[in-house]
Protein backbone atom coordinates (compact mmCIF):
# COMPACT_ATOMS: atom_id res chain seq x y z
CA UNK A 1 0.00 0.00 0.00
CA UNK A 2 1.27 3.20 -1.09
CA UNK A 3 2.12 5.60 1.78
CA UNK A 4 -0.70 8.28 3.36
CA UNK A 5 -2.76 5.84 1.87
CA UNK A 6 -6.11 4.22 4.08
CA UNK A 7 -6.84 0.78 4.74
CA UNK A 8 -10.68 -0.37 4.50
CA UNK A 9 -9.69 -2.66 7.04
CA UNK A 10 -6.54 -3.03 9.28
CA UNK A 11 -5.74 -6.12 11.11
CA UNK A 12 -3.25 -5.65 13.59
CA UNK A 13 -2.09 -9.62 14.14
CA UNK A 14 -0.82 -11.93 11.43
CA UNK A 15 -1.85 -15.57 13.82
CA UNK A 16 -4.92 -17.68 12.81
CA UNK A 17 -7.38 -14.97 14.34
CA UNK A 18 -5.83 -12.20 12.29
CA UNK A 19 -5.37 -14.55 9.07
CA UNK A 20 -9.10 -15.83 9.11
CA UNK A 21 -10.16 -12.08 9.84
CA UNK A 22 -8.34 -11.31 6.20
CA UNK A 23 -9.68 -13.75 4.28
CA UNK A 24 -13.17 -13.20 5.49
CA UNK A 25 -12.70 -8.97 4.62
CA UNK A 26 -11.05 -9.81 1.53
CA UNK A 27 -14.53 -10.84 0.02
CA UNK A 28 -15.51 -7.78 0.01
CA UNK A 29 -12.76 -5.37 0.39
CA UNK A 30 -9.52 -4.99 -1.84
CA UNK A 31 -8.23 -2.63 0.74
CA UNK A 32 -6.77 -4.56 3.74
CA UNK A 33 -3.96 -4.60 5.80
CA UNK A 34 -2.52 -6.50 7.69
CA UNK A 35 0.17 -5.90 10.06
CA UNK A 36 2.94 -8.12 12.20
CA UNK A 37 5.72 -7.69 14.65
CA UNK A 38 7.27 -11.11 13.11
CA UNK A 39 9.03 -11.08 9.85
CA UNK A 40 6.35 -14.08 8.36
CA UNK A 41 3.48 -14.58 9.14
CA UNK A 42 1.05 -16.92 11.22
CA UNK A 43 1.21 -16.16 14.95
CA UNK A 44 2.66 -17.76 17.42
CA UNK A 45 0.96 -21.30 16.65
CA UNK A 46 2.04 -21.54 12.59
CA UNK A 47 5.26 -19.82 13.25
CA UNK A 48 7.63 -20.02 9.78
CA UNK A 49 10.27 -22.18 10.24
CA UNK A 50 13.66 -20.87 9.57
CA UNK A 51 14.54 -22.57 6.50
CA UNK A 52 12.10 -19.76 5.29
CA UNK A 53 9.20 -21.81 4.69
CA UNK A 54 6.10 -20.31 5.51
CA UNK A 55 3.93 -22.77 7.38
CA UNK A 56 1.57 -25.17 5.64
CA UNK A 57 -1.65 -23.55 6.80
CA UNK A 58 0.03 -19.87 6.56
CA UNK A 59 0.47 -21.09 2.61
CA UNK A 60 -2.86 -22.55 2.03
CA UNK A 61 -4.59 -19.68 4.05
CA UNK A 62 -2.73 -17.15 1.97
CA UNK A 63 -2.86 -18.82 -1.76
CA UNK A 64 -6.71 -18.41 -1.51
CA UNK A 65 -6.55 -14.65 -1.03
CA UNK A 66 -5.82 -12.44 -4.40
CA UNK A 67 -2.41 -10.71 -3.29
CA UNK A 68 -3.59 -7.08 -4.91
CA UNK A 69 -6.55 -7.20 -2.10
CA UNK A 70 -4.16 -7.62 1.13
CA UNK A 71 -1.03 -5.75 1.82
CA UNK A 72 1.10 -7.76 4.95
CA UNK A 73 3.23 -5.32 6.27
CA UNK A 74 6.15 -7.94 8.42
CA UNK A 75 8.38 -6.56 10.96
CA UNK A 76 6.00 -3.97 11.77
CA UNK A 77 5.24 -2.98 15.66
CA UNK A 78 2.08 -0.53 15.92
CA UNK A 79 4.02 2.33 18.68
CA UNK A 80 1.07 4.63 18.71
CA UNK A 81 -2.49 5.33 17.85
CA UNK A 82 -2.46 9.19 18.21
CA UNK A 83 -6.24 9.51 16.70
CA UNK A 84 -9.26 7.19 16.21
CA UNK A 85 -8.83 6.18 12.48
CA UNK A 86 -4.84 6.26 12.59
CA UNK A 87 -1.96 4.35 13.65
CA UNK A 88 1.65 4.97 13.73
CA UNK A 89 3.98 1.95 12.52
CA UNK A 90 7.53 1.28 13.12
CA UNK A 91 8.68 -0.57 10.05
CA UNK A 92 12.27 -2.05 9.19
CA UNK A 93 12.10 0.93 6.38
CA UNK A 94 10.91 3.48 8.81
CA UNK A 95 8.06 4.97 10.81
CA UNK A 96 4.53 6.00 9.07
CA UNK A 97 0.87 6.57 9.40
CA UNK A 98 -1.59 4.27 8.31
CA UNK A 99 -4.85 5.00 8.05
CA UNK A 100 -7.90 2.66 8.86
CA UNK A 101 -11.89 2.46 8.26
CA UNK A 102 -12.34 -0.43 10.45
CA UNK A 103 -9.72 -1.95 12.73
CA UNK A 104 -9.06 -5.78 13.73
CA UNK A 105 -7.53 -6.33 17.10
CA UNK A 106 -5.76 -9.93 16.60
CA UNK A 107 -3.30 -9.36 18.68
CA UNK A 108 -3.01 -12.81 20.49
CA UNK A 109 -1.45 -14.16 23.41
CA UNK A 110 1.92 -14.13 25.47
CA UNK A 111 2.93 -16.77 28.07
CA UNK A 112 2.49 -15.98 31.78
CA UNK A 113 5.87 -16.55 33.22
CA UNK A 114 5.79 -17.15 36.47
CA UNK A 115 9.34 -15.94 38.34
CA UNK A 116 10.82 -18.85 40.98
CA UNK A 117 14.54 -18.40 42.35
CA UNK A 118 16.77 -18.93 39.20
CA UNK A 119 14.16 -18.00 36.56
CA UNK A 120 16.41 -15.05 35.02
CA UNK A 121 19.04 -17.25 34.38
CA UNK A 122 20.61 -17.60 30.48
CA UNK A 123 18.78 -20.81 28.80
CA UNK A 124 15.74 -20.52 31.70
CA UNK A 125 13.38 -19.68 28.25
CA UNK A 126 9.56 -19.80 28.04
CA UNK A 127 7.97 -23.20 26.92
CA UNK A 128 6.91 -21.83 23.79
CA UNK A 129 9.83 -19.49 23.95
CA UNK A 130 11.75 -22.25 23.72
CA UNK A 131 10.02 -23.70 20.93
CA UNK A 132 10.24 -19.92 18.67
CA UNK A 133 13.93 -19.81 18.94
CA UNK A 134 13.95 -23.69 17.79
CA UNK A 135 11.88 -22.19 14.80
CA UNK A 136 14.33 -19.69 14.27
CA UNK A 137 16.96 -21.90 13.76
CA UNK A 138 18.34 -22.80 17.27
CA UNK A 139 20.22 -26.05 16.93
CA UNK A 140 18.83 -27.89 19.79
CA UNK A 141 19.74 -31.47 18.74
CA UNK A 142 21.63 -33.85 21.27
CA UNK A 143 20.58 -30.77 23.87
CA UNK A 144 18.96 -32.07 27.33
CA UNK A 145 15.82 -29.86 27.94
CA UNK A 146 13.02 -30.21 30.67
CA UNK A 147 9.87 -28.60 29.39
CA UNK A 148 7.17 -27.38 32.64
CA UNK A 149 4.48 -25.35 33.50
CA UNK A 150 0.96 -25.16 32.46
CA UNK A 151 -1.27 -25.47 29.42
CA UNK A 152 -1.98 -27.91 26.59
CA UNK A 153 0.84 -25.43 24.54
CA UNK A 154 3.85 -28.09 26.74
CA UNK A 155 2.99 -30.94 24.73
CA UNK A 156 3.55 -29.84 21.24
CA UNK A 157 6.57 -27.73 22.81
CA UNK A 158 8.13 -30.96 23.67
CA UNK A 159 6.93 -32.74 20.59
CA UNK A 160 8.93 -29.55 17.85
CA UNK A 161 11.79 -29.92 20.49
CA UNK A 162 11.59 -33.78 20.12
CA UNK A 163 11.59 -33.63 16.01
CA UNK A 164 14.19 -31.48 16.01
CA UNK A 165 16.71 -33.87 17.98
CA UNK A 166 16.20 -32.56 21.71
CA UNK A 167 16.40 -35.18 24.60
CA UNK A 168 13.19 -34.36 26.12
CA UNK A 169 13.65 -35.49 29.87
CA UNK A 170 10.33 -34.55 31.59
CA UNK A 171 7.22 -32.45 30.63
CA UNK A 172 6.47 -31.04 34.23
CA UNK A 173 2.56 -30.47 34.18
CA UNK A 174 1.10 -28.05 37.12
CA UNK A 175 -2.14 -28.56 36.88
CA UNK A 176 -3.36 -31.92 39.17
CA UNK A 177 -4.23 -35.20 37.23
CA UNK A 178 -7.89 -35.27 37.98
CA UNK A 179 -8.65 -31.86 36.61
CA UNK A 180 -6.42 -32.85 33.29
CA UNK A 181 -8.86 -36.24 33.23
CA UNK A 182 -12.26 -33.76 33.27
CA UNK A 183 -10.32 -31.96 30.34
CA UNK A 184 -9.00 -34.58 28.28
CA UNK A 185 -12.70 -36.23 28.77
CA UNK A 186 -14.17 -32.68 27.08
CA UNK A 187 -12.07 -33.02 24.31
CA UNK A 188 -12.97 -37.21 23.56
CA UNK A 189 -16.22 -36.14 21.22
CA UNK A 190 -13.97 -34.37 18.81
CA UNK A 191 -12.54 -36.43 16.73
CA UNK A 192 -9.92 -33.58 15.15
CA UNK A 193 -8.80 -33.06 18.28
CA UNK A 194 -8.29 -37.13 19.70
CA UNK A 195 -6.26 -37.21 16.16
CA UNK A 196 -3.62 -34.70 17.04
CA UNK A 197 -3.23 -36.32 20.36
CA UNK A 198 -2.38 -39.36 19.45
CA UNK A 199 -0.53 -37.89 16.89
CA UNK A 200 1.92 -36.24 20.03
CA UNK A 201 1.21 -39.34 22.04
CA UNK A 202 3.25 -41.09 19.31
CA UNK A 203 5.59 -38.34 19.05
CA UNK A 204 6.63 -37.98 22.48
CA UNK A 205 6.57 -41.61 23.61
CA UNK A 206 8.86 -42.33 26.42
CA UNK A 207 8.77 -38.50 27.94
CA UNK A 208 7.42 -38.33 31.15
CA UNK A 209 4.42 -36.45 31.53
CA UNK A 210 4.50 -35.32 35.58
CA UNK A 211 1.65 -33.93 37.10
CA UNK A 212 0.96 -31.51 40.05
CA UNK A 213 4.48 -31.41 39.10
CA UNK A 214 6.13 -27.85 39.44
CA UNK A 215 9.72 -26.01 39.24
CA UNK A 216 11.41 -25.02 42.52
CA UNK A 217 14.39 -23.56 41.35
CA UNK A 218 16.95 -23.39 38.25
CA UNK A 219 20.35 -22.87 39.32
CA UNK A 220 24.17 -22.98 37.92
CA UNK A 221 25.79 -19.73 38.02
CA UNK A 222 25.69 -17.82 34.97
CA UNK A 223 24.31 -20.38 32.72
CA UNK A 224 21.35 -22.74 33.71
CA UNK A 225 22.92 -26.08 34.76
CA UNK A 226 19.89 -27.65 36.24
CA UNK A 227 16.21 -27.24 37.70
CA UNK A 228 14.69 -28.65 40.66
CA UNK A 229 11.44 -29.69 40.46
CA UNK A 230 8.88 -31.03 42.97
CA UNK A 231 5.52 -33.12 42.80
CA UNK A 232 3.85 -34.21 46.10
CA UNK A 233 6.83 -34.63 48.88
CA UNK A 234 8.91 -35.46 46.12
CA UNK A 235 11.98 -33.43 45.08
CA UNK A 236 14.73 -34.02 43.08
CA UNK A 237 17.29 -32.59 40.24
CA UNK A 238 17.76 -32.87 37.04
CA UNK A 239 20.78 -31.99 35.12
CA UNK A 240 19.60 -30.17 31.71
CA UNK A 241 20.81 -27.18 29.53
CA UNK A 242 17.49 -25.57 28.64
CA UNK A 243 14.51 -25.83 30.55
CA UNK A 244 11.37 -24.39 28.95
CA UNK A 245 8.62 -22.83 31.36
CA UNK A 246 5.61 -21.29 30.65
CA UNK A 247 2.53 -20.97 32.51
CA UNK A 248 -0.38 -21.21 30.38
CA UNK A 249 -1.27 -17.96 28.06
CA UNK A 250 -2.49 -14.24 29.07
CA UNK A 251 -3.91 -12.44 26.14
CA UNK A 252 -1.94 -9.24 24.75
CA UNK A 253 -3.84 -6.51 25.95
CA UNK A 254 -1.44 -3.70 25.76
CA UNK A 255 -3.02 -2.30 21.80
CA UNK A 256 -6.29 -2.81 22.77
CA UNK A 257 -5.76 -0.84 25.95
CA UNK A 258 -3.91 1.49 24.20
CA UNK A 259 -7.24 2.45 21.70
CA UNK A 260 -9.69 2.88 24.76
CA UNK A 261 -11.35 -0.69 23.99
CA UNK A 262 -13.05 -1.90 27.58
CA UNK A 263 -11.30 -4.87 28.94
CA UNK A 264 -12.58 -7.06 32.16
CA UNK A 265 -11.19 -9.85 33.51
CA UNK A 266 -8.44 -9.81 31.59
CA UNK A 267 -9.85 -9.64 28.11
CA UNK A 268 -11.21 -7.26 25.36
CA UNK A 269 -14.85 -7.23 26.16
CA UNK A 270 -16.74 -8.12 22.62
CA UNK A 271 -19.95 -8.48 21.40
CA UNK A 272 -21.75 -10.96 19.59
CA UNK A 273 -20.08 -9.50 16.23
CA UNK A 274 -16.74 -8.97 17.39
CA UNK A 275 -17.34 -5.69 18.31
CA UNK A 276 -14.83 -3.95 21.27
CA UNK A 277 -16.39 -1.04 23.11
CA UNK A 278 -14.90 1.53 20.51
CA UNK A 279 -16.57 2.15 17.51
CA UNK A 280 -14.94 0.87 14.33
CA UNK A 281 -12.50 -0.98 16.52
CA UNK A 282 -13.43 -4.92 16.70
CA UNK A 283 -11.21 -8.15 18.18
CA UNK A 284 -11.26 -11.96 18.06
CA UNK A 285 -8.88 -14.38 18.81
CA UNK A 286 -7.01 -14.61 22.41
CA UNK A 287 -7.11 -10.82 22.99
CA UNK A 288 -10.67 -11.90 23.46
CA UNK A 289 -9.99 -14.72 26.23
CA UNK A 290 -7.69 -17.91 25.79
CA UNK A 291 -9.73 -19.92 23.74
CA UNK A 292 -7.57 -22.23 21.26
CA UNK A 293 -6.98 -22.22 17.44
CA UNK A 294 -10.47 -23.01 16.18
CA UNK A 295 -12.21 -20.12 18.83
CA UNK A 296 -9.53 -18.08 16.96
CA UNK A 297 -10.03 -19.41 13.47
CA UNK A 298 -14.31 -18.58 13.97
CA UNK A 299 -13.67 -15.63 15.70
CA UNK A 300 -11.25 -14.06 13.09
CA UNK A 301 -13.93 -15.01 10.65
CA UNK A 302 -16.38 -13.51 11.91
CA UNK A 303 -14.78 -10.33 12.40
CA UNK A 304 -13.34 -10.11 9.00
CA UNK A 305 -17.14 -9.96 8.00
CA UNK A 306 -18.57 -7.81 10.35
CA UNK A 307 -15.62 -5.36 9.49
CA UNK A 308 -16.68 -5.75 5.58
CA UNK A 309 -20.59 -5.20 6.42
CA UNK A 310 -21.78 -9.06 5.67
CA UNK A 311 -23.72 -9.86 9.13
CA UNK A 312 -25.44 -12.61 7.47
CA UNK A 313 -22.18 -14.52 6.55
CA UNK A 314 -21.16 -14.02 10.24
CA UNK A 315 -24.76 -14.52 11.92
CA UNK A 316 -23.95 -18.11 10.24
CA UNK A 317 -20.69 -19.10 12.30
CA UNK A 318 -22.48 -17.73 15.54
CA UNK A 319 -23.62 -21.79 16.28
CA UNK A 320 -19.71 -22.60 15.68
CA UNK A 321 -18.29 -20.16 17.52
CA UNK A 322 -20.81 -21.42 20.22
CA UNK A 323 -19.36 -25.15 20.43
CA UNK A 324 -15.29 -23.43 19.96
CA UNK A 325 -16.51 -21.77 23.31
CA UNK A 326 -16.79 -25.05 25.33
CA UNK A 327 -13.29 -25.82 24.66
CA UNK A 328 -12.17 -22.31 25.69
CA UNK A 329 -14.08 -23.07 28.83
CA UNK A 330 -12.63 -26.49 29.74
CA UNK A 331 -8.79 -24.48 29.17
CA UNK A 332 -10.23 -22.19 31.91
CA UNK A 333 -10.96 -24.38 34.21
CA UNK A 334 -7.80 -27.37 33.51
CA UNK A 335 -5.22 -24.75 33.61
CA UNK A 336 -5.46 -22.17 36.40
CA UNK A 337 -2.50 -21.54 37.93
CA UNK A 338 -2.35 -23.56 41.58
CA UNK A 339 -1.95 -22.41 44.99
CA UNK A 340 1.26 -23.71 45.46
CA UNK A 341 2.91 -21.42 42.51
CA UNK A 342 2.59 -18.65 44.78
CA UNK A 343 5.20 -19.66 47.21
CA UNK A 344 7.33 -20.38 44.60
CA UNK A 345 9.13 -17.29 44.51
CA UNK A 346 11.49 -16.18 47.89
CA UNK A 347 11.34 -12.98 48.78
CA UNK A 348 15.07 -12.41 47.03
CA UNK A 349 13.65 -13.68 43.94
CA UNK A 350 13.42 -10.86 41.19
CA UNK A 351 9.39 -10.25 39.97
CA UNK A 352 10.33 -7.11 37.08
CA UNK A 353 13.51 -8.42 35.27
CA UNK A 354 13.69 -4.93 33.80
CA UNK A 355 14.22 -3.22 36.78
CA UNK A 356 15.47 -6.19 39.32
CA UNK A 357 12.56 -5.56 41.28
CA UNK A 358 12.50 -8.56 43.82
CA UNK A 359 9.14 -9.69 45.63
CA UNK A 360 10.39 -8.44 48.91
CA UNK A 361 10.92 -5.40 47.18
CA UNK A 362 7.24 -5.36 46.27
CA UNK A 363 5.54 -6.18 49.63
CA UNK A 364 6.15 -3.52 51.89
CA UNK A 365 3.60 -1.67 49.09
CA UNK A 366 -0.55 -2.01 48.44
CA UNK A 367 -0.71 -1.38 44.64
CA UNK A 368 1.07 -0.86 41.53
CA UNK A 369 0.90 2.90 41.43
CA UNK A 370 2.32 3.27 44.69
CA UNK A 371 5.18 0.14 43.79
CA UNK A 372 5.94 1.23 40.55
CA UNK A 373 6.24 5.22 42.24
CA UNK A 374 8.75 3.69 44.85
CA UNK A 375 10.41 0.65 42.95
CA UNK A 376 10.20 1.14 38.95
CA UNK A 377 8.31 -2.34 38.66
CA UNK A 378 6.89 -2.24 35.26
CA UNK A 379 8.78 0.64 34.00
CA UNK A 380 11.33 -1.19 31.95
CA UNK A 381 11.78 -1.83 28.30
CA UNK A 382 8.86 -4.47 28.78
CA UNK A 383 6.44 -2.14 30.38
CA UNK A 384 5.04 -4.45 32.46
CA UNK A 385 4.65 -6.92 29.92
CA UNK A 386 6.19 -10.33 31.66
CA UNK A 387 6.21 -8.95 35.46
CA UNK A 388 2.52 -7.82 34.99
CA UNK A 389 0.49 -10.96 35.07
CA UNK A 390 2.88 -12.45 37.53
CA UNK A 391 2.21 -9.56 39.93
CA UNK A 392 -1.46 -10.01 39.25
CA UNK A 393 -1.03 -13.52 40.79
CA UNK A 394 1.23 -12.92 43.51
CA UNK A 395 0.00 -9.88 44.80
CA UNK A 396 -3.58 -9.69 43.49
CA UNK A 397 -2.59 -6.35 41.66
CA UNK A 398 -4.04 -5.28 38.14
CA UNK A 399 -1.56 -4.00 35.95
CA UNK A 400 -3.42 -1.62 33.41
CA UNK A 401 -1.50 1.16 32.49
CA UNK A 402 -0.63 2.07 29.41
CA UNK A 403 1.12 4.43 27.63
CA UNK A 404 2.46 5.54 24.25
CA UNK A 405 4.77 4.48 22.80
CA UNK A 406 3.70 0.88 23.45
CA UNK A 407 6.92 -0.34 22.53
CA UNK A 408 10.32 1.37 23.22
CA UNK A 409 10.77 3.51 20.04
CA UNK A 410 13.30 5.18 18.00
CA UNK A 411 13.67 9.06 18.77
CA UNK A 412 12.77 9.58 15.13
CA UNK A 413 9.94 7.62 15.42
CA UNK A 414 8.57 10.36 17.88
CA UNK A 415 9.84 13.16 16.32
CA UNK A 416 8.25 11.93 12.70
CA UNK A 417 5.26 12.00 15.03
CA UNK A 418 4.80 15.36 16.73
CA UNK A 419 6.47 16.78 13.26
CA UNK A 420 3.14 15.75 11.48
CA UNK A 421 1.01 16.98 14.10
CA UNK A 422 2.24 20.18 14.77
CA UNK B 1 19.62 -26.74 3.16
CA UNK B 2 20.00 -22.79 3.41
CA UNK B 3 23.09 -21.38 3.08
CA UNK B 4 25.80 -19.99 5.05
CA UNK B 5 26.47 -16.28 5.93
CA UNK B 6 28.42 -14.97 8.19
CA UNK B 7 27.86 -11.97 11.32
CA UNK B 8 30.05 -10.83 13.74
CA UNK B 9 29.24 -10.98 17.07
CA UNK B 10 31.61 -8.68 19.27
CA UNK B 11 34.15 -8.71 17.01
CA UNK B 12 34.23 -12.59 16.56
CA UNK B 13 32.90 -14.08 13.19
CA UNK B 14 30.02 -16.59 14.06
CA UNK B 15 29.12 -18.62 10.42
CA UNK B 16 25.02 -19.26 10.61
CA UNK B 17 22.66 -20.92 8.26
CA UNK B 18 20.53 -18.08 6.50
CA UNK B 19 17.24 -17.48 7.97
CA UNK B 20 18.12 -17.58 11.60
CA UNK B 21 17.18 -14.95 13.46
CA UNK B 22 19.62 -13.59 15.71
CA UNK B 23 19.03 -14.54 18.98
CA UNK B 24 18.88 -18.32 17.71
CA UNK B 25 22.36 -17.67 16.03
CA UNK B 26 24.07 -16.27 19.12
CA UNK B 27 22.41 -19.12 21.30
CA UNK B 28 23.54 -22.02 18.50
CA UNK B 29 27.07 -20.08 18.94
CA UNK B 30 27.12 -20.83 22.58
CA UNK B 31 26.67 -17.17 24.01
CA UNK B 32 23.89 -17.62 26.07
CA UNK B 33 24.45 -14.37 28.17
CA UNK B 34 23.10 -11.62 25.68
CA UNK B 35 23.24 -8.49 28.41
CA UNK B 36 23.62 -7.29 31.90
CA UNK B 37 20.59 -6.61 34.20
CA UNK B 38 20.67 -3.03 36.12
CA UNK B 39 22.12 -5.13 38.97
CA UNK B 40 24.65 -7.29 37.06
CA UNK B 41 22.71 -10.23 36.42
CA UNK B 42 23.66 -12.09 33.04
CA UNK B 43 20.78 -12.64 30.93
CA UNK B 44 19.40 -14.26 27.63
CA UNK B 45 16.32 -14.78 25.47
CA UNK B 46 13.40 -15.79 27.54
CA UNK B 47 9.74 -15.21 25.77
CA UNK B 48 11.15 -15.91 21.84
CA UNK B 49 8.52 -13.88 20.39
CA UNK B 50 9.46 -9.73 20.89
CA UNK B 51 7.79 -8.89 24.05
CA UNK B 52 10.54 -9.38 27.20
CA UNK B 53 13.30 -7.57 25.60
CA UNK B 54 15.27 -9.95 27.55
CA UNK B 55 17.68 -10.67 23.98
CA UNK B 56 18.01 -7.22 23.25
CA UNK B 57 20.87 -6.62 21.41
CA UNK B 58 23.01 -4.13 19.45
CA UNK B 59 22.39 -4.83 15.80
CA UNK B 60 24.11 -3.17 12.84
CA UNK B 61 24.32 0.31 15.28
CA UNK B 62 21.10 -0.06 16.46
CA UNK B 63 20.55 -0.40 20.34
CA UNK B 64 17.54 -1.72 22.05
CA UNK B 65 17.11 -4.62 18.91
CA UNK B 66 14.71 -7.21 19.73
CA UNK B 67 17.58 -10.22 18.73
CA UNK B 68 14.42 -12.77 18.65
CA UNK B 69 13.15 -10.83 15.69
CA UNK B 70 15.57 -10.33 13.70
CA UNK B 71 16.91 -12.57 10.58
CA UNK B 72 20.67 -12.59 10.42
CA UNK B 73 22.07 -10.93 7.07
CA UNK B 74 25.21 -10.98 5.83
CA UNK B 75 28.32 -9.06 7.39
CA UNK B 76 25.74 -8.09 10.54
CA UNK B 77 27.66 -6.50 13.18
CA UNK B 78 26.48 -7.20 17.22
CA UNK B 79 27.05 -6.03 20.06
CA UNK B 80 26.34 -8.07 23.23
CA UNK B 81 25.63 -5.81 26.52
CA UNK B 82 23.48 -3.84 24.94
Amino acid sequence: MIEGSLAEVCIIGGGPAGLAAAAAAVQRSARVVLIDDNPHPGGQIWRAEARGVRHVEVQSRLARIPADRLTILGQTSVVAAPATGELLVETPAGSRMIGYERLIIATGARERFLPFPGWTLPNVTGAGGLQALVKGGLPIAGKRVVVAGSGPLLIPVAATLREHGAEVLAIAEQAPRRRLIRFGLSMATDPAKLRQAGSYWRALRGVPYLTDCYPVAADGGEVLRRVILQQGAKIWQVECDYFACGFHLVPNLELPRLLGCRVESGRVLVDEWQRTSIDRILAAGEATGIGGLDLSLVEGTIAGHVATGDESSARRLFAKRRRAKSFAEALERAFAPGEVLRDLPSDRTIVCRCEDVSLGGLRPHSNWRAAKLQTRCGMGSCQGRICGPAVEFLLGWRHESVRPPVLPTSVETLVGQSAETE
Amino acid sequence: MNDLISIRVDGREVTVAEGMTVAAALLGAGISGFRRSVSGGVRGPLCGMGICFECRLTIDGVAHSRSCQILCRDGMEVRTDD
